[in-house]
């Protein structure tokens, strides 16, 4: 069977179980994974955080479930028919607009496709790409000593992420499976919050010098950022590190790429590196290094409090670490250092928390 | 001299009047927006009476007007009118007017209001207030001009004439002022007239606003309330003070005679039997009871169980009339009304009515509003300090489904409370007539009407998310199950499916469904019926079938009818429970036809049809 039918096979499934429950006079549900903080269990065997026992059930008994379980149906023939059969693809924000013309199975606003999406993921355990739908390009970019070979729609292209690529690097495609590493001299990959962070380290040679392969993964990294990080570390053995903002949405960013995240829990053996290290910014850090900070906003806290029960964070370094900020009741950017000038991170910062994680 | 004699000289009476000049907030003039809106109320006040005592259905005309830095207020009735002698003190002179003694219930009570108005307006302007009256088509109209002598609290007339005015009959007063006109949503001329409106719905009334734009308030019905009588005091909670005056001063002659003429509410049984228990000669003369003998007589009053006084001094709105008055002012999906029972409190009687609307064009968040009313005039200001909020305060509105955050307070909610409490005198905390004092008694009887309509409004809302619950339920029935059904007949090539069975699950329904098989040349009937609804469900269940059946289980009553015969079950099904009815008949030319459910609803029944 080809990826095509296979895809194709388990929608019809679906709706396949979804007739059979009308015929039988059974009100027409889903049982899905509930996708809440509570509902994410530590799996031994991949190393990564997963969903639990706990299901929310989708059902036309109410009016929210109906319209869902409405939206699944057209969603499931939009997939099958002209995606699958017709060898063609749409970005999720395609699919957002396509649904203007399903009258009270419109969705209202591209998260609500977007999830729906992510439900089918979990409910035929395959991946969105399986179904042919992408995400927007994001620009997430790599910028190091790697040598990799892309299948695109018009050819093969052998690139060097140093000597082939602007001072934006190399920018990540969706599919990152279509992806060969071919060579590479590095002793690791820095996956890395900001712009500016990024583009001081290229500027300040740290790649080179350092035999380091540069991530800009822009904020909450995007599935094909994760994907590739993973890859360098499953495939090549390269270990993986983290710098981000010292904030507790950046903890959350560290915790997607190593733990895995909420949202998509169903593929984290896919895309989580359970080995990835977080450098920092550490609350530690803003006390150690002296460094410029705001303070903290009630949503910051609010989000700090919520840290202390997530179960990806109930260790004792996280514990410390959050408890420690929010009795500081402050927060550090990554370009805090430039305080103390341009080559303070790459020259003192960064190779001091190196030794300390054993990467150097 | 002596330090008192000295003293003495400087001693002398003041009158009502300078009292009243030196305290001019005591009567609701303290700001120059309140001053306004004081001098229209009374003077409408006025109008009101005037037209209610005559019998008239009331036509009140408002005019405002700015005069360089005075306000001049106009207000016209289409009253009685007013007899040219009495004109100036009815006007110009405090304390002066018809109602003070008698026991019945009307807006003005002591005779202070539009004379306080006359005050105010010739302290701030100087003018004099101008009245025109007119008694009858057939008499000219009196026009004066008014001051009050402060000093002797008496009127001074400056100028008086008979004019030609084209009103069959009515009185105007034109006042001069300082002033400051606002156009809020509460606290303001329009503001206190829609409220005047709202418990006077037989009024109408008009409104010419400062820059010539008109309100008109019309009126909604042409039945005139109800005429309060006046009447005697009521015993009960009467003080001794106000016994022993009475008894000094009665020109009856015996004890029990006194009783039955003073009181209300008190028979020729009643006071012999007050004389009775207070151990007094019926005959003897009211006057030589001593101190001591008055207050048994009182210590009997308070024992015996006299009836309510009598509902004539009072009148109230009516709940037909609440409700015309709420439709009137405000677009609501729900309205509400109770009106109680008449009680005493300190002898004097009162009644309490209550009004809540709901929904409609009413803001959703904020905080209810709440018209109060005394005597059917709306009281505006020092809302905190009245017996009314301080009774919606104390009911636990979440109990009735209405928001109160922190679980006190005025409630929160798409909602209007009226609140009127009518009575003989209305007990309020000062003379501007602003709150209601909290009386116990009075209190206790707004918290029982209140309670009423909560109930009521509770009953209304459950209603409400039944409905809304059943509205849903035929949005996914009508709508999106077959909408579903057929995306998954196009996805999978099949006929759609038969959405039937789970409609009876969703809407609650008892379903019914017959399935047929063959067995050794018979036909196998089962019927399977079940109770998706909340509650249990008994009705008989019929199949007409062209031949005698065999091991028919459970057994079933069968009736020959014309061409075959009628099988039924009589079945009881507790909720969510099911069972299963069996026949056997042979095959050959079996024709089946739909089953019948006898004993229930129509549109609770799914897959058979309701006889």
């Amino acid at each position: 069977m080809t990826k095509i039918e296979v895809a194709q096979d388990k929608l019809l499934d679906l709706a396949r179980s979804l007739y059979e429950q009308f015929q039988n006079g059974i009100v027409p549900h889903l049982s899905l994974p509930s996708r809440t903080k509570g509902n994410i269990e530590y799996s031994i065997k991949d190393d990564v955080w997963v969903y639990g026992d706990q299901e929310t059930l989708r059902s036309v008994k109410t009016i929210r479930g109906a319209k869902s379980l409405l939206k699944t149906v057209y969603l499931a023939e939009l997939l099958i028919k002209e995606h699958l059969q017709n060898n063609r693809g749409s970005t999720l924000r395609e699919i957002y607009y396509i649904s203007e013309g399903w009258d009270i199975a419109k969705f209202h606003e591209q998260a609500e496709s977007d999830r729906l999406i992510e439900d089918l993921e979990i409910v035929t355990g395959l991946h969105r790409e399986n179904f042919h739908i992408r995400p927007e390009e994001d620009g997430a970019a790599v910028f190091g000593p790697l040598r990799l070979r892309e299948q695109t729609r018009r050819g093969e292209r052998e690139i060097h992420c140093q000597e082939d690529v602007g001072e934006a690097g190399y920018q990540i495609p969706f599919n990152v499976d279509n992806i060969q590493f071919l060579k590479h001299d590095a002793k690791m990959v820095m996956a890395i919050e900001s712009g500016g962070m990024y583009a001081r380290l290229i500027e300040n040679g740290f790649d080179e010098e350092y035999k380091c392969i540069l991530v800009h993964i822009k904020g909450q990294p995007a599935r094909s950022t994760r994907r590739i990080i993973k890859r360098l570390n499953a495939e090549l053995n390269i270990p993986v590190v983290v710098f981000t903002d010292g904030d507790p949405w950046s903890y959350r960013i560290f915790a997607s790429l190593a733990y895995g995240a909420i949202k998509s829990a169903h593929l984290s053996e896919h895309l989580v590196t359970p080995s990835a290290k977080f450098i920092g910014v550490q609350p530690s850090d803003i006390v150690e290094y002296n460094l410029s900070t705001d303070k903290l906003t009630d949503q910051d806290m609010h989000a700090l409090r919520s840290e202390l029960t997530d179960p990806r964070f109930n260790t004792d370094y996280w514990k410390k670490q959050i408890q420690l900020q929010i009795d500081l009741k402050k927060k550090a950017e990554q370009q805090a250092f430039a305080g103390k000038g341009l080559d303070y991170v790459t020259k003192t910062y960064l190779p001091e928390r190196l030794s300390e994680l054993g990467i150097i | 001299m002596e330090i008192a004699e000295e003293l003495a000289k400087n001693q002398k009476a003041i009158s009502v009047a300078e009292f009243f000049e030196k305290n001019r907030q005591i009567l609701g003039f303290d700001s120059a927006p309140r001053a306004l809106i004081t001098c229209v109320k009374e003077a409408v006040d006025n109008s009101l009476d005037a037209c209610e005592d005559g019998c008239i259905l009331p036509d009140i005309f408002v005019q405002i007007k700015r005069i360089g830095d005075y306000y001049s207020v106009a207000v016209e009735d289409n009253g009685p009118g007013i007899v040219a002698d009495e004109v100036p003190k009815v006007f110009a002179k405090l304390l002066y007017g018809s109602r003070f003694h008698v026991l019945r219930q009307s807006r003005g009570q002591q005779g202070i209001g539009i004379s306080a108005a006359v005050l105010y307006s010739q302290l701030t302007s100087g003018k004099p207030a101008r009245i025109t009256s007119k008694i009858g088509p057939d008499h000219r109209a009196t026009y004066c001009e008014v001051v009050i002598n402060t000093a002797k609290n008496e009127p001074e007339v400056l100028r008086t004439e008979e004019v030609d005015w084209e009103r069959p009959r009515g009185t105007r007063i034109e006042l001069e002022m300082e002033g400051a006109y606002v156009r809020s949503r509460r606290q303001s001329v329009y503001g206190s007239l829609k409220n005047v409106a709202i418990v006077n719905p037989h009024a109408r009334i008009t409104l010419v606003e400062p820059d010539g734009n008109v309100e008109i308030f019309e009126r909604a019905t042409d039945t005139l309330p109800k005429k309060s009588y006046a009447i005697q005091p009521h015993p009960e909670g009467i003080e001794l003070g106000e016994l022993i005056k009475l008894l000094r001063y009665t020109e009856r002659k015996k004890l029990a005679g006194f009783l039955k003429e003073t009181f209300s509410s008190i028979g020729s049984i009643t006071s012999h039997e007050l004389c009775k228990m207070s151990d007094l000669d019926p005959d003897r003369p009211p006057t030589s009871l001593d101190h001591e003998e008055a207050k048994r007589l009182l210590a009997a009053f308070r024992k015996i169980k006299v009836k309510s006084p009598p509902v004539d001094c009072l009148s109230p709105i009516g709940e037909s009339l609440i409700k015309a008055g709420l439709e009137k002012e405000y677009r609501l999906d729900f309205i509400v009304t109770t009106v109680r029972p008449v009680s005493v409190y300190s002898g004097n009687p009162f009644l309490v009515e209550v009004g809540l609307g709901y929904g409609g064009e009413l803001d959703r968040e904020g905080r209810v509003d709440v018209l109060r009313f005394a005597n059917r005039v709306p009281l505006v200001y020092q809302q905190g300090a009245c017996a009314v909020t301080h009774a919606i305060e104390s009911i636990p509105w979440k109990n009735y489904d209405l928001a109160q955050p922190g679980g006190e307070g005025i409630p929160t909610g798409p909602a209007v409370l009226l609140v009127h409490v009518a009575s003989t005198r209305i007990p309020f905390t000062s003379e501007s007539k602003d709150a209601i004092a909290d009386v116990p008694e009075i209190l206790a009887e707004v918290e029982l009407g209140l309670k009423e309509i909560a109930r009521k409004l509770r009953r209304y809302m459950t209603r409400q998310s039944a409905l809304s619950e059943r509205r849903e339920k035929e949005e996914i029935i009508r709508k999106i199950l077959p909408r579903i059904a057929r995306k998954l007949s196009d996805i999978l090539h099949q006929d759609e499916p038969d959405i039937a069975p789970v409609v009876a699950k969703i809407m609650g329904n008892v379903s019914v469904k017959r399935t047929i098989e063959k067995e050794n040349g018979l036909m196998v009937v089962r019927i399977a019926v079940e109770n998706h609804g909340e509650t249990a469900r008994t009705f008989k269940l019929h199949d007409v079938i062209p031949q005698e059946a065999s091991d028919v289980s459970p057994a079933a009553k069968a009736i020959p009818i014309g061409n075959g015969y009628d099988y039924h079950w009589k079945l009881s099904l507790a909720p969510g429970k099911a069972t299963s009815l069996t026949y056997k008949v042979r095959s050959e030319g079996q024709i089946f036809s739909d089953l019948v459910v006898e004993g229930l609803e129509a549109e609770v029944v799914t897959g058979a049809r309701v006889i």
